[in-house]
This record gives structure tokens, C-alpha cells and sequence, in this order.
């Protein structure tokens, strides 16, 4: 039943270009916070929730923007690849201080650097553009020069094949050894100290592979908006992933998807209306979530089929 | 950099440290006895601020004698954290103590978009001034530099008056040692009579009307605009987790630590302005991972 669900999921993504073409920029922009978002539900597999993630996305769009300007027509796999070094240096070096906290400090210092990215890249106006930010530059594929409309295709299949990957790699990584220690950190630290491994190490790695996800979505951002701006890394950006994740649900990665998708089609379709009261809207909401559906979204069918459940039960006790 | 203008970057940060103090203590103090980082502290800090820009504009905008301002401080500061940081505790927070840590930060992360927003509605986004009280003090001479007496010499005393009477309070009266019962040992403090519930009301909005009334001494100093929130709301926990989480005395020093580095980085590299409190931070961090005055013990006060 799951796995036709999901079947039906790929096949209407991967058709998606030949039926729907008017919503492919929409839909590749959802594929690239979803790679953010699921660099924050890694974190939440130890319970770690971070404030300041739209740092790395922000240093991925801004990866694109600078190799554009440098090298006219840079190739999209050669932006991958630098946005993953960059962003897997980046979280390298604040993991190895952040991971020594957790909880409050954790979420707080990630703010903290955040705000300093933002604040760094709206000052050096000479080097970064200040408020305007920078442009992306469109990239080539293995030397393929596109133009617009093709490109949109282009980049609607790469963010959606980056998603997936990332997604299925974040499930085989959550399975390994390293993943189990990671829900074990959650759990009881002392214990998984006193099995001999470095909780603090375990928080690192997820941690640099959480920074990697959001600098590759952060970079599919930049390329899909031609754009790379300062408030990538404002603290309603990173609020927003959290939001998204804690929306989806943190027990599975579908959650991401789900949530991913619901909150950007209400935000999509809603926006015009509701731009006012957006954030309003979406702290009652998170608010809500938390304290009723703690599950999230994909938490939701369970809960109803569960309930339904019970009131069977129920019924043949009286009978 | 000569003689003069180190002068004034110190008295500069001073009067900054000062406010970064009023804000960071109530912080601190919530945390520390509540357990909670409250995130929506930021948004405590603007709407102090809104509000003290809204009343003493009112004021003078009525022909009302410049000095009444500051009385309007203190009613904008109170009502603020009275009303807002009441209705907080009471309806969302109570809920939630015994929730998990991150789901608490959560909720108060997201108390914060909402009043972000709310500020915005109801204030929109120019900025507002109400610089009556600076010029109602006038200036005063300090080491051959004139500079006003209300960021020099009245924000100070506040700031030092707020600590000695929080000591006081905390030390020497009946509310502050069930306080400081609580905070030790909440089932011990329950168990000889003592309303934790209303402890930890009472605590949220001493800390919430900290906050406003460090953003209502702000307004006349600079302008009120949207996202003041979210930048105090880090600088005050970088003062706090400098000190050590939890530590009143010690936000004091942090406080100014952090406030006089900034103002000298504005004189020197104005670039590294905003980096200067968070590099305080990282660099304290590293030696002493718990802040200056932080000690293993889970809860202190």
C-alpha cells in the first residue's frame, strides 16, 4: 500500500514537465527547501533543533552567485559539487563548536551565527551586493547551453533527482549504525557515551550533513530565482524550515514531503490573501501542532485510523 | 585611534551595555528559574519599545511637559510586561513545562513570529522617535567629552538599581526566597506550602517587564523599527550565556563586556560591528563552555 503510493508520488513528479509545465518553478523550488528541510529533520532524529539553518542554505546560493560571476556559464555540477564542499566546511567548522551544546544553546548559537551571516552580507555591500544580493548566474549541464524554458525543465529534474537522492540517502544514513546512534543521542547521551561513542561526534556528523542538505537546496534556490539574497539566511528562513519539518512530522521522512508540499501550496495560493498575517498565521499553527497532532502531519492518518480504531473496540465491548 | 574618541566609545558603551543589561537579566532570570528560554523575549523588548514611542508621542503631541515621558517609560515598560508577558505565561507556557526542551523552544520561537507580526500590524513599518527624555537631562561633561546625561548617567543608575533591588528582592524579601525555594528544589518548595504555579507566574513577568523596560529606556537613544526583536533578542542571550545561563551578577559584567567591545568596533572596524558580541561569545565559550560565571549545578539563580 505504501510502496504503490510512493510509485504513484514518482511517476506523477517525474510526468509532471510533460502535464503541468506552468507550475514547474514552483515545484522546484519546493524540491529545494525540502533538501533544507530535511537537513533540519536530520537534527531532529536527536532531538536538536537548529534556528540558524538558512546560514548554509544561504552560503549555497551565494556558492552559485560567486561562480557565475567568476566563470561566465559555470556548470551545474561543478555548483553541486562547490556548494558541498563549502557548505560541508562551513558546518565543519561552527559543528565543531555548536556540537559540544545542546537543545537551548544548540538552537541559540546556530541563531546567533545566522544573524551574523545576515548582517555581514548586507554590510559588505562591495562584495556581496548588500540588500539587492547577487545574481545567479544560469548554469550549463555537462556543457549544454539552455534557454529559459528548456532550462526550467533542466532544473525542475535536477532539484527533483537531488531531492530524492538526498532523501533516500538521509533514510540509508538513519538506518546505519551512525543514524541509530543518532536517535540513540535523543533518547539517553550517557548511555550512548557508556557504549563507547563520542555523542558529541554524532551530533558533528549529522550535523555537517545537515549543513550539506541545506547548502545544495540553498544553491537549487539560487539557481531556480536567478537570485541570492541576504534574507536566506534571516531568522524567518530558518524558522521557516523548522516550521516545515516539525509540521511534516519527525518520525519519517515522507513527513518532509508532505509537509514541504502543504505549506507552500497554502503559501502559494494563500500568500496574496494572507500576506499581512503569514507569520501570525504560522506561529497559531506551529503552536497548534505542537501541542495537538505532536505526530505532525504524517502523524495525522495513524491518529484517525487509530481513533477509528478505538471506537470499534469500543463497540464490541458493548456488544 | 587618539585619546577623545576612545572616551567616547567607552561612555558609548557604557549606556548600551546598560539596556543590554535590563533585557538580558529578565532572560536570564526566566531561565532560571522556569527552565524555559523564552525567545518571544525579543518581542517583549520591541513592543516595550513601541509602546513607550506611542505614549510619549501622545504626550508631547498634547502639549504635556517634556518631564512626563518619564513616567511614560515606566507605564509603557510595566504595561507591556504586565499585560503581554501575563497573558503569555497564563494561557501558552503553563502548558508547557513539562514538555520537552526543544518542543519549549519551539513554542516560544513561535510566540515570537506571532508578535513580530503583531507589532507590524499594529505599528507598521516606519520607524518611530521619542527623543524628549534625552533632551529633557541635558548634557554633561565627562573627562572634557559633553555627552547626555540621559544615556550616561540615567540609563547606568538603572541598570545598577535593577540589580541591587533584584538582589534585594531576591535575598531579603518573602517572595524572593520562595523564589529562590523553587529554583532549588520545586517538589521541596511544594511540599512546605509554597504555589510554585504562582512563582512562576509572578517570575515571567518580572522578567517580561525587564525586557520592555529595556526596550521603553531605548527609544529615546534610537529609532523603533521592526526587527529590533530579533537582533536583541540574540545579543541578549549571547550576554547571558557569556555570564552563564542563569547568572544575574554575571550579566552584569558580561553586559558590559560585550557592550564596550561593540562600541569600540564601531570607532575602529565599523564592518565588524555586529561581529564583535557573538566573537566575545564563541571565544568565552571555548574557555569556559558553560560562561564566565556558569557552574555544572543544572538550575541556578
Amino acid at each position: 500500500m505504501k510502496w504503490i503510493a510512493l510509485v504513484v508520488a514518482l511517476v506523477f513528479l517525474a510526468t509532471l514537465p510533460l502535464t503541468f509545465d506552468t507550475s514547474l518553478t514552483f515545484a522546484a523550488i519546493v524540491f529545494s527547501k525540502m533538501l533544507a528541510v530535511l537537513g533540519i529533520f536530520v537534527l531532529l532524529q536527536a532531538g536538536q533543533v537548529s534556528f540558524g539553518h538558512g546560514m548554509y542554505f544561504a552560503a549555497g546560493a551565494y556558492c552559485a552567485a560567486y561562480i557565475g560571476a567568476a566563470w561566465r556559464g559555470p556548470d551545474l555540477i561543478v555548483l553541486t559539487l562547490s556548494a558541498i564542499v563549502v557548505s560541508a566546511i562551513g558546518g565543519f567548522v561552527i559543528g565543531l563548536f555548536v556540537s559540544r551544546y545542546r537543545y537551548i544553546f544548540f538552537a541559540m548559537l546556530n541563531l546567533a551565527f545566522s544573524m551574523v551571516m545576515f548582517a555581514l552580507l548586507e554590510k559588505l555591500f562591495h562584495y556581496t551586493g548588500g540588500t539587492d544580493g547577487m545574481r545567479v548566474r544560469r548554469p550549463t549541464l555537462l556543457g549544454w547551453e539552455f534557454n529559459r524554458a528548456t532550462f526550467d525543465v533542466v532544473i525542475y529534474y535536477y532539484a527533483l533527482g537531488l531531492m530524492l537522492a538526498a532523501a533516500v540517502l538521509v533514510w540509508l544514513y538513519l538506518r546505519s549504525p551512525l543514524g541509530q546512534a543518532l536517535k540513540a543521542l535523543k533518547v539517553n547521551e550517557t548511555r550512548l557515551e557508556y557504549i563507547g561513542l563520542s555523542a558529541n561526534r554524532t551530533i558533528l556528523v549529522a550535523y555537517v550533513a545537515s549543513a550539506i542538505l541545506a547548502g545544495l537546496g540553498g544553491l537549487a534556490y539560487g539557481v531556480v530565482q536567478g537570485l541570492a539574497t541576504p534574507d536566506m539566511t534571516f531568522w524567518t528562513r530558518s524558522g521557516e524550515f523548522v516550521f516545515i519539518a516539525v509540521l511534516g512530522g519527525i518520525g519519517n521522512v515522507v513527513g518532509v514531503f508532505a509537509g514541504t508540499f502543504v505549506y507552500e501550496g497554502v503559501r502559494f495560493y494563500a500568500a496574496a490573501l494572507l500576506d499581512d498575517s503569514w507569520q501570525l498565521i504560522l506561529g497559531i499553527v506551529l503552536i497548534t501542532v505542537i501541542l495537538v497532532v505532536p505526530a505532525g502531519l504524517i502523524g495525522l492518518p495513524q491518529r484517525l485510523m487509530g481513533a477509528m480504531g478505538a471506537g470499534r473496540f469500543k463497540e464490541k465491548a458493548k456488544g | 585611534m587618539n585619546t577623545t574618541l576612545a572616551i567616547i566609545a567607552l561612555l558609548d558603551g557604557i549606556s548600551y551595555a546598560s539596556l543590554l543589561f535590563l533585557v538580558a537579566v529578565g532572560l536570564t532570570l526566566i531561565f532560571g528559574v522556569l527552565g524555559i528560554l523564552n525567545v518571544a523575549h525579543g518581542s517583549l523588548y520591541a513592543i516595550g519599545a513601541y509602546m513607550a514611542a506611542t505614549i510619549g508621542g501622545w504626550l508631547t503631541a498634547q502639549g504635556y511637559s517634556i518631564w512626563l515621558t518619564f513616567p511614560a517609560l515606566l507605564v509603557a515598560a510595566l504595561a507591556t510586561g504586565i499585560v503581554v508577558g501575563g497573558l503569555l505565561e497564563k494561557f501558552l507556557l503553563r502548558r508547557i513545562y513539562d514538555k520537552d526542551p526543544v518542543l519549549q523552544l519551539l513554542i516560544t520561537f513561535a510566540v515570537f513570529m506571532i508578535l513580530e507580526n503583531v507589532q507590524r500590524m499594529v505599528w507598521g513599518v516606519q520607524p518611530y522617535f521619542m527623543s524628549e527624555p534625552l533632551r529633557a537631562l541635558g548634557n554633561v561633561g565627562v573627562m572634557g567629552i559633553q555627552y547626555t546625561v540621559y544615556q550616561i548617567i540615567f540609563l547606568p543608575a538603572m541598570a545598577v538599581l535593577t540589580l541591587v533591588g533584584l538582589r534585594f528582592f531576591l535575598r531579603n524579601t518573602l517572595a524572593g526566597a520562595q523564589i529562590v525555594a523553587v529554583t532549588e528544589d520545586r517538589e521541596a518548595a511544594t511540599s512546605i506550602g509554597i504555589h510554585a504555579k504562582r512563582v512562576y507566574f509572578i517570575t515571567f513577568i518580572i522578567g517580561a517587564c525587564l525586557a520592555a523596560m529595556g526596550g521603553a529606556l531605548a527609544t529615546p537613544t534610537t529609532s523603533v523599527l521592526p526587527g529590533m526583536g530579533a537582533n536583541m533578542i540574540v545579543l541578549s542571550f549571547a550576554v547571558a550565556a557569556t555570564a552563564g545561563l542563569g547568572n544575574i551578577e554575571g550579566a552584569l559584567l558580561a553586559a558590559l563586556l560585550i557592550g564596550i567591545a561593540r562600541s569600540f568596533a564601531i570607532y575602529i572596524l565599523p564592518e565588524a560591528e555586529v561581529l564583535m558580541p557573538y566573537l566575545i561569545m564563541v571565544l568565552i565559550l571555548l574557555w569556559r563552555p558553560l560562561g564566565l560565571f556558569g557552574s555544572v549545578k543544572a538550575r541556578k539563580i
